[in-house]
């Protein structure tokens, strides 16, 4: 992605990250680097149980512990009357009946419910104290029989999570033409299935989650500093639904954080207890959470049991698909856990596909393990597995070959209507595919095939062409389809009397590089140097609003909103300008920082308008306000259609099971792009997140006892440097077609994109072995089995 | 991690009182320890650290076996001259523990007393027939493991040094689990005058062995061939979350083979 030279404010030039220096020297500041006169510290008392109910808690040795402040329990916060945990997102079953929404208390009441279902925190002086005095808190249980598989979790007789949850079931929804579909399948030449998993994943941001609450008794007011991606949405939530609160009252600061991929989006019980408890103990309180409490409280993600089935003519045209999910929500509704499995997954089913009919059923399952929510992709994923694994099947028992199965389906007129709600204002699925297809010589394939199998190792090529939607959400349409929050974004641009410029966004960069992108989006409309454009997030008490950053929203929608700003602040800027150089508003022209009356050398730089609004000496006073500054709300007009193909090249060890992942090539449409070098790290993190899924990480619980096996990374495999190969990534632009820069986001699409190429991939390779089917994440001893024809054992 | 009482001896006699005298534990580089006590799952009173002893440290020739002080870091042995031309294969198993700093902060002494089951450097102990020497006597490699994280030494008794005699040929590989990047399954096999050694790490239910059948197979022929088809006993392997008995049992001949290929390149 080699981007020609241009100026280093341009749009489109790959600007050094201004964020870089702070990170580089150790000068970022993260909510565990906040210290406050008189902090004192929380340690939560987790449950070592996955079902039991609480006959006691006997508090009196830990609060006689040294530097103990306070032991608080489930008592506590029910006597002060605190709200369960809210989720965001209401989903309607098949009837029309509403999910079943058992209340997410912060701490326990009376029962608990997965490993790491917070019974108590602990309050000390010091975080050693309060760990120490944690373990002298004495909890009576009697233990349950727990359920963590979904699948098993619907069956009769099966250990109830909840009593307000009949059979675990939150929901069975479905979405598209059930009858449309059973039509196109009676007239089908031929049928694929597959039955397949996507394996359930544990977060792992390199910043652990923290939050630290401030109560100032002198206004009434609190303070919180959380590991957040969207803070406004964390002060409503909390404020509204959970601790009764004036929203005025509350400030909540989510300063440098590292690392999200959706993880940090949500309410968490540690971040409302806090908040809580500062004002009880009159101290600030602070809770880090270690590694081990990450991997047991941080939501997980993915967690899918389906079954799909796709309809084809003898052509292998697709005809419908049918798609039965089992999802699981994990022991409570997470913020977003309900749209994760529904509207951000049975609504991509369509993928890159003229597919004409489509129904997808899904059955959410409470279940005794941790929340599972919106995790890089958050559903998509999940479609595009789904969707791909089983195109390549279908290909290869129609005999048809990868690519060439996909561009018989390939959608190629625009607008597109989906039979799953979507409306796709514009792609080249075609283009991305060719040009994958060059820059993996896929015309060299045989003859690398050829040279590996002398070498005794089998080398397989596999596809993915991948759709996700972003840049959520028109908020009446995810209104209609029972979100409870807005999906628009807020920017102000504050123009300063020097003509430099801050910028506020309601969006959240947790690694995006957001004070890069956004700079250059600005600095480039006005005409002035990058290095004159700070950009500002994270920060109640100085954004207007925010919505916040997922779901690859931010260049879309908070980008957008900026723009909008800025169109405010350009048709100010005229008729201040019109004002000084004596000429008419419609004959001022605003063009590489200069307002010019049109046809003539008389002009104005930015800089001097922007000083003249502040010094409104010569100024049109009886008709316009001083200052430049203005704030703009955007609502996006539809979702962004990010689309692509990836294709994995892999060669598979026969004798040990190993794969080696030797060529990964990814072609994405993200739109307009601002930065090529920040879209190109952001796909690198997605792919090797994504390869991370298909080869390595699994969260296991133990099915009996619901223990979570994986909890350090001592059997949690990440995926490290040595496991991936040197990425080749280009883009293919088709601009946005409803939003101002024509951008489409970038920050999930390799996480959506590889998981299927690599599996693919694998398949391919051990097809002359007999080999048709392989579940996530491929480990050697997996893989082996299938070579040598015997049943998965391994978790 | 609880609160300790830290002793830093000079020598190994003063270590060996302080041991006897705290009934605390010994340190040596503590690339185990420490996660431990972070986790709560150690809790000595009393740790006796042996990085200021100086006389455990260093790697020397003595005829032909290299004898490697107990105090001496993974770094140090894959980076010595000494042990990279008399048995490079060592070398190179130093140079693949853990990551950089867990080789530039672990010892051998520390790893040896520890003998975690996944460790590299029983191994290579088991692999060459090396010999224990501690403060009180010499243990040769056969008797010093005794089970998963067991060994032959005594409540105050120290390593102070290992002799490792130079083989003739010698190689290990290790198929690392992908998680923890410990061994799944480590097999160093060796070949001198005395017969073959096959050590396997990772995979024993009890920790390092010998293994056995593939020894025999290879005594009358050190050849990559002679030990394909052998199925070793999974009676004794280890399944877990990464791999089952049957699939390790299957890696250690595959590994065996690969091992011999490289000791004879």
């Amino acid at each position: 992605m080699n981007a020609p030279e241009k100026a280093q404010s341009a749009i489109g030039a790959s600007v050094r990250r201004k964020e870089d220096y702070r990170f580089l020297t150790g000068g970022g500041k993260y909510t565990d680097d906040v210290t406050l006169p008189g902090q004192s510290y929380a340690y939560f008392v987790r449950s070592p149980h996955a079902h039991a109910k609480i006959l006691k808690i006997n508090k009196s040795a830990a609060l006689k512990a040294p530097g103990v402040i306070a032991v608080y329990t489930g008592d506590d916060t029910a006597a002060d009357k605190m709200g369960g945990l809210p989720c965001g997102w209401l989903i309607k079953d098949v009837k029309g009946e509403p999910m079943k929404e058992p209340p997410h208390p912060p701490l326990a009441q009376g029962k608990v419910r997965h490993v790491g279902d917070q019974v108590a925190v602990i309050i000390a002086e010091t975080y050693n104290q309060a760990k120490d005095a944690a373990e002298l808190l004495e909890v009576d249980y009697d233990v349950l029989p727990a359920v963590v598989d979904a699948v098993e979790a619907l069956k009769p007789g099966a250990p109830q999570v909840h009593d307000g949850a009949p059979n675990n079931r939150c929901y069975l929804w479905s979405l598209g033409d059930k009858a449309a579909t059973d039509a196109a399948f009676a007239k089908a030449h031929h049928v694929t299935k597959i039955d397949i998993t996507n394996n359930r994943l544990i977060p792992n941001a390199i910043e652990p989650r923290a939050a630290l609450a401030h109560y100032n008794r002198a206004d009434e007011s609190y303070t919180l500093y959380v590991a957040n991606q969207n803070p406004h949405v964390e002060r409503l939530l909390m404020t509204a639904f959970v601790l009764g609160l004036p929203e005025h009252k509350v400030r909540v600061i989510a300063p440098d954080v590292g690392g999200g991929f959706g993880s940090k989006i949500f309410l968490y019980a540690e971040d409302v207890i806090v908040t809580w408890a500062s004002k009880k103990v009159n101290r600030p309180v602070k809770w880090t959470a270690d590694r081990s409490e990450a991997f047991l409280s941080d939501a997980h993600g993915r967690d899918h049991h389906t079954h799909a089935e796709l309809a084809m003519d003898k052509d292998g045209k697709f005809l419908g698909l049918r798609v039965k999910t089992i999802a699981n929500l994990g022991a409570y509704l997470s913020t977003f856990g309900s749209s994760v499995p529904t509207y951000l997954y049975g609504t991509l089913l369509a993928g890159q596909y003229t597919t004409p009919a489509i129904y997808v059923e899904v059955d959410a399952a409470f279940t005794n393990t941790t929340p599972v929510d919106a995790y890089r992709g958050a559903g998509r994923p999940e479609a595009t597995y789904v969707l791909e694994r089983i195109v390549s099947q279908a290909a290869r028992e129609m005999n048809l070959d990868q690519a060439e199965i996909r561009r018989r389906n390939f959608i190629t007129a625009f607008p597109y209507q989906t039979p799953v709600a979507l409306m796709y204002d514009i792609g080249d699925y075609k283009s991305c595919l060719d040009k994958a297809q060059k820059l993996a010589d896929v015309a060299g394939f045989p003859a690398r095939r050829a040279e590996a199998e002398k070498r005794g190792k089998k080398r397989g090529l596999g596809y993915s062409t991948y759709i996700e939607a972003c840049g959520l959400a028109p908020s009446n349409i995810a209104g209609a389809l029972g979100a409870r929050a807005g999906l628009f974004e807020a920017g102000e641009i504050r123009v300063h009397p020097t003509g430099s410029v801050t910028v506020f966004t309601g969006s959240h960069s947790h690694g995006q590089g957001h004070e890069t992108t956004f700079a250059q989006v600005v600095a480039a409309r006005l005409g002035i140097p990058v290095e004159s454009v700070d950009v500002v997030h994270g920060d109640t008490g100085r954004m207007p609003f925010g919505m916040g950053t997922y779901g690859s929203r931010s260049i879309a929608v908070g980008g957008a909103a900026i723009m909008k700003a800025l169109d405010k602040i350009e048709a100010k800027g005229k008729k201040i300008a019109a004002h000084l150089l004596e000429a008419a508003e419609s004959d001022i022209e605003f063009k590489d920082g200069k307002f010019t009356v049109a046809g003539t050398d008389k002009s104005v730089p930015f800089g001097g308008v922007a000083f003249s609004a502040y010094v409104p000496h010569n100024y049109p006073l009886d008709k316009l306000e001083p200052g430049l500054n203005e704030t703009a709300f955007y609502d996006p007009g539809n979702f962004t259609y990010p689309a692509g193909t990836h294709i994995a090249e892999v060669e598979v060890d026969p004798e040990t099971g190993v794969v080696q992942i030797v060529n990964f090539s990814a072609v994405d449409d993200f739109g307009n792009i601002i930065n090529p070098m920040i879209v190109e790290g952001q796909v690198h993190g997605g792919l090797a997140q994504g390869i991370g899924q298909a080869m390595l990480e699994n969260c296991v619980y133990d099915q009996e006892t619901g223990q979570l096996l994986t909890g350090s990374y001592m059997d949690y495999a990440m995926p490290r440097a040595a496991d991936l190969p040197s990425f080749k990534v280009d883009t293919h632009v088709t601009p946005c077609t409803h939003n101002p820069l024509g951008v489409k986001g970038c920050g999930e699409a390799g996480a959506i994109g590889s998981p299927p190429a690599v599996v693919n991939a694998v398949i391919d390779a051990l097809a002359p072995l007999g080999v048709k089917h392989l579940e996530m994440p491929l480990t050697p001893e997996r893989v082996w089995r299938a070579i040598q024809g015997k049943p998965t054992k391994v978790a | 991690m609880y609160a300790f009482e830290f002793h830093r001896p000079k020598s190994v006699s003063e270590a060996a009182a302080l041991l006897a005298k705290s009934k605390g534990k010994l340190i040596a580089g503590g690339q185990s320890l420490v996660g431990a006590m972070k986790l709560r799952l150690a809790s000595p009173e009393n740790l006796v650290d042996l990085g200021g002893v100086a006389e455990l440290r260093g790697i020397k020739r003595e005829g032909n076996a290299i004898v490697i002080g107990a105090g001496t870091r993974h770094a140090e042995v894959a980076a010595s001259k000494d042990v990279q031309s008399s048995i490079p294969a060592l070398a190179a198993l130093a140079g693949g523990i853990g990551d950089r700093q867990v080789r530039n902060m672990g010892t051998i002494g520390g790893s040896l007393a520890n003998n975690d089951p996944a460790a590299d450097y029983p191994a290579a102990v088991l692999g060459l027939g090396a010999t224990i020497r501690t403060n009180k006597r010499t243990i040769a490699a056969d008797d010093f493991f005794k089970g998963m994280y067991e060994t032959a030494l005594a409540p105050d008794e120290l390593i102070t040094a290992v002799s490792f005699p130079a083989p003739k040929k010698a190689a290990y590989i290790k198929f690392r689990n992908p998680a923890s990047r410990f061994a799944l399954v480590g097999v160093f096999v060796s070949q001198d005058a005395s017969g073959v050694r096959v050590a396997v790490t990772g995979a024993g239910s009890a920790g390092v062995f010998r293994a056995t059948a593939l020894e025999q197979a290879l005594a009358k022929n050190f050849s990559p061939d002679a030990v394909k088809g052998i199925k070793v006993d999974t009676a004794k392997l280890n399944t877990d979350l990464h791999a089952t008995a049957e699939y390790r049992a299957h890696l250690i001949t595959v590994l065996a083979g690969r091992a011999v290929a490289k000791a004879s390149s």
